[in-house]
């Protein structure tokens, strides 16, 4: 994903003489082509995020197109008041991009853990939450943001994350994307775990379960029509996501769910539990202590949709 | 001008019940100085891009910048008697765009600084060569964000941003140097590679000397200590900080203008 969102902001620096980009003193040499081209539009913030947000956001009222980067821990919850003061409530349009969210930095331990960020950010007014789900959605959530008029936030998994989109599909800040159709149930992954979304539903569909599959990559503002659809037509809906079940997208759409008339499907919430992982483990290892891995996934689905079927 | 912003914060802070009182009249000759003298702008075309930008950056002394932006003719003074009513654009701190002229909200401390080098930079991007001027208070500097802004400005070399701060040796609650140590505090900017002067904050020549010459030829961004009184001009005021939350009663508000030469 870093790779994609590194060669994407180059491409996009040429065409756009308004970008900006602020960095946290991290991607050695990933930015050395943009520093090549664009060198005083790049600028090395040190480990200092809370003064390079304000200071984005000083770029923002002053015409140019700031994006604020770094690890995604500590380009969110530790610089929070100068994202809610000097751009949100500015409306300054600031693209924050944070790498390395969720548990992608699993074996740096728990300050690196990233698993709070969405619910902190969803709260703040003006504020847009894009997490790609692959290096595709990568570039076209950049692109987007560039284009829209207020503060964004971007939530990347690290390196190496495998493409989903084989071609490149038509995307909008708000409107999910049905990247596998599917009759009984409905999985909706956010970000950088989606791939676990797709695995899920081979799972299922050996189970002799229906599997739809739809990227929401979006979780503020949500895709609200689309989600009205979901939940008329599936026994269960499930929200896949690496960040804590409190707060992000599972809590967004719980939060939208109990404003709707009684729906057919039943919501079930894939995250991380209300802890710190204190383990000593990689990705897939802490995927695992909090059950977001495919079979886990799997197994309570169709639990649930076997439950609701008969309660029916 | 000094004089007549300083009965008209009296009253507001008598009329609306509002505190910061004292932090205001700190900090009156510094906007004086800045907004007669110093900075480049034009009430009449408030957001031209050429303008230079002044950010008060120590939120709480909002009235005092209400009334100055009032008084250059940036809006009518008339609006100054609706501070802090409800409905009025004036709020005891700034939000955004709240009055033509105004360029931040700010309230929250450590944030100014920080923005005004965003600005500055852009400026620089932007082949512009508007100057960025940051007021802060000497409580403020009690916050690490602003030392982080003071790290990055000079690595940058950004000589046409000036950080003027308001010495008034009080913070909320205590002597700002027996809270956190701001002594040797010019030499503290010095060595973070400022441009630094030391200089009387209620002396106007010497306020204009220095905000008008900036960028001031040492290629380095500019800190201006600046020794001011808490409550500076009405004397049952002057370093006293009960006056950080109390606001005057009627006789107060006669006596000060008394003393001010307003009545």
């Amino acid at each position: 994903m870093r790779n994609a969102f590194a060669d994407e902001l180059t491409k996009l620096a040429g065409e756009d003489p308004r970008l900006m980009f602020l960095s946290g003193d991290i991607g050695n040499r990933l930015f050395d082509k943009f520093k090549a081209s664009h060198s005083n539009r790049f600028i090395n913030c040190g480990v200092a995020e809370a003064n390079m947000i304000s200071m984005a956001a000083g770029m923002a009222m002053s015409g140019l197109r700031p994006i604020a980067y770094t690890i995604n821990a500590f380009v969110t919850v530790r610089c929070l008041e100068q994202i809610r003061v000097d751009v949100c409530y500015h409306k300054a349009p600031v693209i924050i991009v944070g790498v390395g969210a969720g548990l992608s930095y699993a074996t740096l331990g728990g300050t690196h853990h990233s698993l709070e960020d969405v619910a902190m950010l969803r709260v703040l007014p003006g504020m847009t939450i894009i997490c790609p789900a692959d290096p595709v959605e990568v570039r076209l959530a950049l692109k987007a943001a560039l284009k829209h008029n207020g503060p964004v936030f971007i939530r990347l998994g690290k390196k190496g994350e495998p493409v989903i989109h084989q071609s490149v599909p038509k995307f909008s800040i708000g409107k999910g994307i049905v990247v596998k159709p599917g009759t009984d149930v409905a999985l909706l992954g956010t970000g950088h775990i989606f791939p676990v979304a797709l695995k899920a539903a081979e799972e299922l569909e050996r189970k002799g379960i229906s599997a739809q599959v739809v990227s929401l990559h979006t979780v503020k503002p949500l895709d609200e029509s689309l989600l009205s659809e979901i939940f008329s037509k599936h026994t269960v809906v499930a929200t896949i996501e690496e960040h804590s079940i409190v707060g992000g997208l599972g809590g967004a759409v719980a939060e939208w769910l109990a404003d709707q008339t009684p729906q057919k499907a039943r919501l079930l919430r894939f995250g991380t539990s209300d802890e710190f992982f204190h383990e000593t483990g990689d990705q897939d290892e802490a995927r695992k202590y909090f059950g977001i891995t495919p079979e886990a996934i799997a197994h309570k689905v169709s639990e649930l949709h076997a439950a609701n079927l008969t309660h029916r | 001008m000094s004089r007549k912003i300083r009965g008209k914060l009296v009253e507001m802070s008598h009329k609306a019940g509002t505190p910061h009182l004292g932090s205001c009249l700190s900090c009156v000759d510094i906007l004086v100085a800045s907004y007669w003298s110093a900075v480049k702008i034009d009430p009449k075309n408030p957001n031209d891009p050429k303008r230079d930008r002044f950010i008060l950056s120590k939120g709480h002394a909002a009235p005092a910048l209400y009334a100055t932006l009032a008084n250059r003719g940036f809006f009518s003074t008339d609006l100054l008697d609706k501070f802090n009513e409800n409905g009025s654009p004036l709020a005891e701190q700034p939000g955004p765009e709240c009055v033509p002229g105004l360029e931040l909200a700010t309230g929250s401390l450590g944030h100014g600084l920080s923005v005004g080098i965003g600005i500055a930079i852009a400026g620089r991007v932007q082949n512009q060569s508007y100057r960025v001027f940051v007021v802060m208070s000497d409580g403020e500097c009690n916050e690490g964000s602003v030392w982080e802004a003071a790290l990055i400005a000079p690595a940058h070399k950004l000589e046409n941003l000036i950080t003027i701060i308001d010495y008034n040796k009080w913070q909320a609650t205590g002597r700002s140097n027996e809270v956190m140590s701001l002594d040797p505090f010019k030499q503290k900017w010095e060595s973070f590679g400022w441009s630094a002067y030391e200089i009387d904050g209620h002396d106007l020549n010497a306020l204009t000397q220095i905000l008008a010459n900036v960028p001031d030829g040492s290629g380095k961004p500019i800190a201006v200590i600046a020794h001011t009184v808490k409550g500076k001009g009405i004397s049952f005021m002057q370093d006293d900080n009960n006056w950080h939350y109390r606001s005057p009663n009627e006789d107060e508000v006669k006596k000060a203008k008394q003393e001010l030469g307003l009545i």
